[in-house]
Parts: structure tokens; C-alpha cells; sequence
């Protein structure tokens, strides 16, 4: 089978067994909804202003996409490895890159599907305001900019056990979403710090959709920025992932 | 008759632990090989090195011509998870199916369910197996891409003798069908059931490769004990594979012929007392070849 096909065919049994325990699903699924009812929803000078309502709407969807990407890459991924059935798939007639992005096509698609409640509690309680074109414009934004964080989030599952994983997830995820403009507003950052920011993938992810929803201009640092980390961390992820010999003890 | 896979020098160290140790092997089509070892002895490390799941730290492994490591390679080679690991949500059939989709010409699900008996539990998920039914899955997984050459690692450890007979059936099955194996244990029953040749494998090391009567020959020690002053030269006799000196004046030698020895400890005189004869365990056999082995290297 082609790479394409193996790649299908993974990804469609990571959510067949998935599926099998759909509870699991709600803590990626609800999460982002609850957050934005929470953190957005009542305070009411950004909810009732359009334009910072919107973006406050862009900067939950990103992060949200992030910590998904991040949580269940790195940890699912560490967990398997410690699993025998993970080694034994490596020993059947598959290419890494049809594991990689078996994973991305499905626990990504999961991510972005999480989006979806987001986009309708925004637009619902919220100024928040953007035509259908946008929205799906904004979704399409949303997956491109979200590769990178799935890429590291698979390079911390192949690098490392299932414990040290979950501490280096969180503090990756903490430090993109400040430096990046997902918690404060990027206007409020000092010089040095706004320079610093336009060189991380968190924050080219929210200009990214924000340009996508919103119009206006998109600096080619944006677009330069998302597509180098793309390849970076796509080639970094499979390196990691063919090192990989599984548990390692000493 | 072809070579399948081959091991040059191959090493394989873990930290200090030195798991493969300089091991030459030449895997050919047509035989059920059975590698023979205590725990530890380096049988998983170097199926996962055939497997391409380890690289080696030194020397070549080549499979069907190729690196295990490249996926292309593995087309045609069968091999089952460790552990009865197996995806608890995911059906029966669903596991088959998905693993069958990745070879070029897989049997029919059907078709490994009945070789396997596995048809009355098709639709269950797989968590909810019996340990015998979980291995007779796993290792019916191997043969779903009707491989050239099907690795299986202890697969019928912690099963009953019933669920054990009915699954070396299925795979002298799967051999007559033209199916190469390579079987680990650390059973000799098993291994006499199942294998023609036979490697025996001690510290990382091959001890012994050979055809099962001759192994079989080598590992059916007798244990003779008994008090003497002159051990060395009960040594020297033939026949005696080696000797051990216990705390309460004893010695032990390990002989294939116990009957022969006592023959001959009586025509060349030696004085002995507190004579006892009895197998020796399997594990005695092969801790006898292995530091045997060792004499042979330092010498």
C-alpha cells in the first residue's frame, strides 16, 4: 500500500480506538468551549467590543489547537511507546512519515474540531463578528498554523518517557502561549519582547488567523515563520521518531 | 534452499550490559529455527534487531537482502507483539484486518480466524480475550501477510498444555505452508516440538547451532555428586562436560553418559563415597555450555 493509503489506514484505526472511549474525547472537546465561557464571555469590554472580541475568540482557538496538539501528541505518543503494541506496528511494513501524519490527520482533526463549539459560543454571547468565508478561511488557518505544535508535541513523545513528558509539554505550552500573544494581547508587550514573539510559531499562528478572519495585511514574517517551523519540526519529529527504539532504561 | 536473514559480528550493547556479543547467524528458508536460552541470554534483543525495532552497536544485519530498518524490507517478514500487548478497544477482526492491509497479499480475515481459532471470536474486543486466546491473536497476527519469515518470541509463554499443543498445530501449519519461522523459548519441550534446528544462546552469545538430536545431545546432561579427594582426575575421564566443587566437600560433574562414568571411576581406582545420579534441569545444561564457552575463550 501507498504511503497515503497507510497513512489513511492509521489514522482511521487512532480513531476507531479512540472512538471505543469517547469519554476521552471530552477533555479536548469541551475544554476550549468552557475556557472561552469562562475567561472571555464575562468580561464585558472585550465581549462587547467587535474587533477585541474577535480576536480574544482567534487567541482561545490557538491556544486551544496548541495545548490540544501539544497534551496529546507528547503524551499519547510516550505513553504508546511504553505499550508493546507500538513496537510491534514499527515492525510491520509502514514508513514513519505514514505514523507521523496518521497521527496528525486524526488527533488533529480532533483539535480543530474542538474549534467548532469555540466559533459558535463567540459568535453567539460574544461581539465577536466574521462572515462564513472568514470563518472557514480562520479553520484553514487555524490547521496550517497548528502543524508546528503537533510536530514538537510528536518530537517530545519520541524523546521522551510519558513522566518527563508531561513536564516539558507544560512548560512548552506556557511559554508559546505568554511569548505569543495568547494570554495578553501582543500590543502590551514590551519592544524587545514584540521582536522576540514574531520569531515564535504561537505567534505567527494567531497573526495567521487573525489575518484570515479579519483582512487585513499579512506580514511576511507570518507566513515565512509558519512554513519554516513546518519543515523544521516535521523533519525534527521524524528524526526523532525513526532514533526511537522505544522504553529505555538504564 | 535461500538465506533469509543474516547476522555478521553482530553486537548490541545497553549502557554497560552487553545483551549481543559478537553473533554471526545465517537464517535459511525451509526450517522451523529454534533459539534456545535462559532468561537473558539476548534471544528478544537480537529478534528485535531482525525485527529493524534496534539498530546494532557494531556489525551488519541483512534481511531478504536488505536493512530490517527500511519498511520496504519487511514486506515479507511476520512477527507478533511481546507481552499478548494488543489494543483493548479494537475488535478481533478489526486488529487482523488493519495489520493485514499493510502486506501485499494478506489472508482473508476469515481465513487466519479459522487457522487460529479464532472465528467464534471475531467480533469481541480484544480486551475481553482469554491469555490463550490473546496469544493464539498475536501470534496469528505473524502469518497474516504470508511472510517469507515469521519471527516469534516466546509465544506460548503462560499458556496452558492445551492451549500450547493446539498452537505449535497451527504453526507447523503455517510451516508446511512454506512459512520459515524462528521460534524463541526457553522450554526445550518446545523447542523439541517445534524445531529442526536449534541455536542455544548464553551471555549474548551462540553456544551451540545445530540439529536438534545434536543439541539435544549436548543439554541431556546427567548430574553425577559424589565426595572425593581426587576431583581432577575424575575430571579428566571422558565424558565429563564439567565440575563443581560444593561448600560440604561434594563435587558435582555434569556428564552426558552417567552410566559410563561410574564404569570407569571404578576400573581407574579412584576412591569416591555419597554417590547420587540425577538429571540435570535444563537450565543446568545450559549454565554448564555457557561456562564451558567461557573455558574455551579464555584457553
Amino acid at each position: 500500500m501507498s504511503t497515503a493509503g497507510l497513512t489513511l489506514l492509521h489514522a482511521k484505526y487512532n480513531l476507531l480506538e479512540t472512538s471505543r472511549v469517547p469519554v476521552a474525547l471530552i477533555g479536548s472537546l469541551v475544554f476550549p468551549s468552557l475556557a472561552l465561557l469562562f475567561f472571555v464571555v464575562p468580561q464585558r469590554t472585550v465581549a462587547d467590543n467587535a474587533l477585541f472580541a474577535t480576536q480574544a475568540v482567534i487567541s482561545l482557538s490557538v491556544f486551544a489547537v496548541m495545548s490540544n496538539s501539544l497534551f496529546s501528541f507528547g503524551l499519547t505518543i510516550s505513553e504508546n511507546r511504553e505499550k508493546p503494541w507500538d513496537p510491534y506496528l514499527r515492525t510491520l511494513p509502514a514508513p514513519g512519515t505514514a505514523r507521523v501524519l496518521a497521527q496528525v490527520l486524526s488527533t488533529g482533526t480532533m483539535g480543530v474540531a474542538a474549534i467548532i463549539p469555540v466559533a459558535v459560543i463567540g459568535g453567539l454571547f460574544t461581539a465577536a463578528e466574521a462572515s462564513p468565508f472568514r470563518i472557514v478561511a480562520g479553520f484553514v488557518a487555524l490547521a496550517v498554523s497548528s502543524l508546528p505544535f503537533m510536530f514538537i508535541g510528536i518530537g517530545i513523545g519520541y524523546a521522551l518517557s510519558s513522566k518527563a513528558a508531561i513536564a516539558v509539554v507544560q512548560i512548552v505550552m506556557f511559554a508559546l502561549a505568554f511569548t505569543g500573544g495568547l494570554f495578553l494581547p501582543p500590543m502590551l508587550f514590551a519592544d524587545w519582547l514584540d521582536t522576540l514573539s514574531r520569531f515564535l510559531p504561537s505567534r505567527e499562528a494567531r497573526e495567521l488567523v487573525i489575518w484570515a478572519v479579519q483582512g487585513g495585511t499579512l506580514e511576511p514574517w507570518t507566513w515565512i515563520g509558519i512554513l519554516a517551523w513546518i519543515a523544521a519540526t516535521f523533519a525534527l519529529a521524524l528524526v526523532l521518531f525513526r532514533r526511537d527504539e522505544g522504553r529505555r532504561y538504564r | 534452499m535461500t538465506t533469509l536473514a543474516r547476522l555478521q559480528n553482530v553486537s548490541r550493547r545497553f549502557g554497560d550490559v552487553l545483551a549481543v556479543d559478537d553473533v554471526s547467524l545465517d537464517i535459511d528458508s525451509g526450517t522451523i529455527l529454534g533459539l534456545l536460552g535462559p532468561n537473558g541470554a539476548g534471544k528478544t534483543t537480537l529478534i528485535s534487531l531482525l525485527e529493524g525495532l534496534r539498530r546494532p552497536s557494531s556489525g551488519t544485519v541483512e534481511l531478504f537482502g536488505g536493512s530490517p530498518r527500511d519498511h520496504r524490507t519487511r514486506q515479507a517478514l511476520g512477527s507478533t507483539p511481546q507481552e499478548t500487548a494488543l489494543p483493548a478497544t479494537l475488535r478481533v477482526g478489526e486488529v487482523i484486518d488493519f495489520v493485514g492491509r499493510h502486506f501485499d497479499a494478506p489472508m482473508t480475515t476469515d481465513a487466519v480466524a479459522g487457522e487460529f481459532g479464532l472465528g467464534d471470536v471475531l467480533k469481541r474486543q480484544t480486551g475481553s480475550l482469554s491469555g490463550g486466546q490473546k496469544r493464539r491473536l498475536s501470534v496469528a497476527l505473524a502469518f497474516v501477510g504470508r511472510p517469507k519469515l515469521v519471527l516469534l518470541d516466546e509465544p506460548t509463554t503462560g499458556l496452558d498444555v492445551d492451549a500450547r499443543r493446539t498452537l505449535w498445530d497451527a504453526l507447523r501449519c503455517q510451516h508446511e505452508n512454506g512459512a520459515t519461522v524462528v521460534v524463541t523459548s526457553h522450554y526445550l519441550e518446545e523447542i523439541e516440538a517445534l524445531a529442526q534446528r536449534v541455536v542455544v544462546m548464553g551471555h549474548g552469545r551462540v553456544i551451540a547451532d545445530d540439529t536438534l538430536p545434536a543439541v539435544l545431545d549436548r543439554v541431556a546432561l546427567r548430574q553425577v555428586r559424589l565426595s572425593t579427594p581426587e576431583p581432577g582426575r575424575i575430571a579428566a575421564l571422558p565424558g565429563v562436560a564439567s565440575q563443581e566443587a560444593s561448600d560440604d566437600g561434594t563435587t558435582t560433574f555434569y556428564v552426558q553418559d552417567s552410566d559410563a562414568l561410574i564404569v570407569d571411576l571404578v576400573r581407574a581406582g579412584i576412591r569416591f563415597a555419597g554417590l547420587t545420579v540425577r538429571g540435570a534441569t535444563l537450565e543446568e545444561a545450559f549454565l554448564t555450555l555457557t561456562a564451558h564457552d567461557e573455558l574455551e575463550v579464555v584457553r
